[in-house]
């Protein structure tokens, strides 16, 4: 069997008495879309935290990158919620990209400046984002920062990409663009992808396989397998309907309300 | 004050060893501001420079009266403050008043450790408005000593610092240690905090820690570029401003504080009519440039 990108084996994780998953076991394959869904509260953010280095599992093993997560795994990108950034912030886009490749070194990193600068730009061309890298940040909008996010995180060119809710509050074209530039990589060097997201509609098209957690229990398969009235109303426990419309898929029923909510959560912060 | 264009005044007094040490400390001084302002700007340390400036104070009003060095006192007092500061006021939200709680008992306590102090008045005072004529050569070693510790710690950790500053989540996402990265920040703070008590005294070191900085973020959003507009900008407070009170024998923190004021006015109009400018450029081309669309 070949080796997964992200390998997580017989994994369990709780807070004190509450269990968020447990007996999961995970083998995402290089170049493989894998899209994690589920109500708030469901543990979603809580596995990336894992995969990141920022919490321990409860049980079982995990690797990324054929390494334990955490500090000095540089193969791992990750991409955030996009959240506004302070509008006066000290900062332009150029300098955000190049945070995603030497930003967790120690030193000034005046050595090497223009292997640098080359490198930021062309992951500056790669998102499309030329026109407005130079500008701060902080005055551009949400779908122009998360295009740069791309950037950041592939610019380390990761072997696995993290995504938390990245196209959470961007309008449909930027949700359609930033999608598209993450699978494009995943096409071109057959990066791993793990999309966290409480909305698959916009990914369901590069959707390889989907990993559904709801109070405990998780099942894995493609969207076609799990995204089934049968599969959720047993997962939720309760009637779920399914209803594949136009090449969408909407899931109604006692639960719905708390897959759509808002989302509340960054990987920043701990669950607790 | 007539006699501030009195320029032979101000060339004969320039002449003077107490003079010359002055200037080489505001010099350091303003070195270590304009590198650390940028970060404290980003970190929205203001009210925390403020805070850590008033235990400083506190710390130097007791070396005064316990007879020990006021430098030593004042970084003991901005140390202890840097470091309460970073470990109670981990969250943003408490960070606030958990400074106004601190800074408020601690100058409350300076000022009972003054009230004990036998001495002269003159240097009580000094601690709160700054007496650099008065540095000696021992202190100004203390001084140059310190500052290159900072610059050489803040050196190691910049990058990642900046990271942590500007882009949090993502931070300690790629393993950066973000948390005792600011403990640590406070404490390089803290020192420089300490080491502008003696040349502008506890209550104006916010005008070469923070104004530099906030003036130099109105015109670049480039860091390092911002870096050393805020370093020059802090050079020429604390020089110009020595160098002016000379002549008048007024204090030196007045013009200190007032040449700061000034860049920090002219650099937020240089921004507004650049803002101004790219508007009607925007407007003429008849489609918004990427940085002005819709958010």
């Amino acid at each position: 069997m070949s080796r997964g990108v992200v390998e997580i084996r017989d994994a369990a994780l709780g807070f004190g008495a509450r269990t968020l998953w447990s007996g999961l076991d995970l083998d995402v394959r290089p170049g493989e879309f894998l899209a994690v869904l589920g109500p708030n509260g469901s543990g979603k953010t809580s596995l990336l935290r894992v995969l990141l280095g920022l919490q321990p599992l409860s049980t079982g093993t995990v690797s990324v990158a054929g390494k334990p997560p955490g500090r000095g795994n540089n193969k791992v990108g990750y991409v955030p919620q996009q959240r506004a950034l302070d509008e006066q912030l000290t900062l332009r886009g150029v300098d955000l990209v190049g945070l995603g490749l030497d930003g967790d070194r120690w030193g000034v990193g005046l050595f090497g400046m223009r292997r640098r600068r080359r490198r930021i730009a062309e992951a500056v061309a790669a998102v499309g984002a030329e026109s407005y890298a130079a500008s701060p940040v902080g005055k551009l909008s949400g779908g122009e920062q998360q295009r740069l996010r791309v950037a950041q995180a592939l610019i380390g060119e990761p072997d696995v990409l993290l995504c938390d809710e990245p196209l959470a509050s961007l309008d449909l074209t930027h949700q359609q663009v930033v999608s598209e530039l993450i699978d494009k990589r995943r096409q071109e060097v057959d990066t791993a992808v793990l999309f966290v997201t409480h909305e698959i509609n916009p990914v369901l098209s590069y959707v390889d396989r989907v990993l559904y957690l709801v109070n405990g229990h998780f099942r894995i398969g493609t969207p076609d397998e799990v995204m089934n009235s049968a599969t959720l109303s047993e997962l939720y426990g309760t009637r779920v309907e399914v209803i594949k419309v136009g090449g969408q898929i909407h899931v109604a029923g006692a639960q719905s309300a708390l897959c759509e909510d808002e989302i509340h959560h960054h990987v920043g912060e701990r669950v607790s | 004050m007539d006699k501030l264009f009195d320029f032979e005044l101000t060339a004969n007094l320039l002449g003077f060893g107490f003079v010359q040490t002055a200037l080489l400390a505001a010099a350091v001084l303003g070195l270590v501001a304009g590198a650390l302002g940028p970060l404290i700007v980003t970190r929205r340390m203001s009210f925390a420079v403020h805070g850590t400036a008033e235990l400083a104070f506190t710390g130097a009003a007791a070396a005064l009266l316990l007879g020990i060095g006021v430098s030593y006192g004042a970084l003991a007092g901005a140390l202890v403050a840097a470091l309460l500061l970073g470990l109670l006021g981990g969250r943003e939200s408490e960070r606030d008043s958990v400074i106004g709680v601190i800074l408020s008992f601690g100058l409350g306590l300076g000022v009972l450790l003054l009230w004990f102090y036998p001495g002269r008045a003159s240097n009580k005072f000094g601690i709160l408005v700054g007496q650099i004529v008065a540095i000696e050569p021992q202190n100004l070693t203390v001084l140059v000593v310190a500052a290159v510790v900072v610059l050489a710690v803040l050196a190691l950790v910049y990058r990642p610092l900046l990271f942590a500053s500007v882009d949090p989540a993502v931070a300690m996402a790629r393993g950066v240690p973000a948390r005792s990265l600011g403990v640590l920040f406070a404490v390089l703070v803290g020192v420089a905090t300490a080491l502008g008590v003696q040349i502008v005294g506890a209550l104006l070191v916010v005008a070469l820690m923070v104004t530099p900085a906030a003036a130099a973020a109105r015109l670049t959003a480039n860091p390092l570029r911002a870096t050393v507009l805020a370093v020059i900008f802090a050079e020429v407070a604390a020089l110009g401003g020595i160098i002016l009170s000379l002549a008048p024998g007024a204090p030196v923190s007045f013009f200190v504080t007032a040449i700061s004021f000034t860049i920090y006015l002219v650099c937020r109009v240089i921004a507004y009519v650049r803002g101004r400018q790219s508007r009607v450029v925007t407007e003429s081309v008849a489609e918004p440039s990427p940085a002005e669309s819709v958010r």
